[in-house]
């Protein structure tokens, strides 16, 4: 798009997506997407939980060395076992919800992950998180640009709306 | 002339599909949107100029629904 002329200066939009709650990842998928459609600049920053996302395998899957990492991480999950930050009910609501979603026409998490590539928004995953829970670059998707740390994060996002969710 | 129909989306969807349908297309090209009063009648059209595209015409076609033409 760089053929258009920008008329209005945008403040670009950073997310930190620390929970890996479905509804706040959600409402964070919404937000990047909605700006980046609107031109604006859009970069998210996954840490921790929210590192769940960007797994390559959606479902469960026992991923790094140690015993607990393998533990953890098996008991996350990938993008597919993300929980409901309330009314949880063991796991059954985000498919409940996702359900609910469909019947009124919302956009479902992968549609919106499908369109956050497609509008070419930067996904960025936190070294040190990653160091934690043993994960590799290989384990996510290759859709992550880069695996950064805080202060790549901070340049990036100098001039940014940051929302933390 | 590009044709997208944008009624039963929901926000931010309603944005997404118009941005994505007009960076597929060459410049001079224009697409016709059929959307919704309200926000995307408020919103698509101002922010698809905001990004240097004309808009052309709206106007109402019955039911609360809008076609827009935009040109890129």
């Amino acid at each position: 798009m760089s053929e258009t002329a920008v008329k209005t200066e945008k403040k670009d939009l950073t997310i930190v997506c620390f929970s890996g709650d479905f509804d706040k990842i959600l409402a964070a998928f919404v937000m990047a997407t909605g700006a980046a459609a609107t031109n604006r600049k859009v970069t998210i920053f996954f840490t921790f939980w929210g590192l769940n996302v960007l797994k390559k395998d959606f479902g469960r899957k026992a991923l790094g060395k140690g015993i607990l990492a393998k533990v953890f991480n098996f008991l996350l999950g990938g993008r597919n076992k993300l929980p409901l930050s309330r009314l949880n009910f063991g796991g059954a609501s985000p498919s409940l919800m996702t359900s609910m979603m469909k019947k009124h026409n919302v956009a479902t998490l992968p549609e919106l992950i499908e369109a956050a590539h497609a509008l070419g928004i930067r996904l960025l995953a936190c070294e040190m998180a990653l160091h934690i829970l043993e994960l590799e670059r290989d384990d996510l998707i290759e859709e992550v640009e880069g695996v950064v740390g805080v202060a790549t994060f901070l340049n990036d996002s100098e001039n940014a709306h940051i929302i933390f969710v | 002339m590009n044709f997208l129909d944008i009624t039963k989306e929901t926000c931010p969807m309603t944005f997404v599909k118009v941005k994505l349908q007009l960076a597929k297309m060459d410049k001079g090209q224009d697409l016709e949107v059929i959307l919704n009063e309200g926000e995307p009648l408020q919103n698509v059209p101002a922010s698809c100029e905001e990004q240097g595209y004309k808009v052309l015409s709206i106007e109402a076609v019955g039911d609360g629904k809008h076609r827009v033409i935009i040109k890129k």
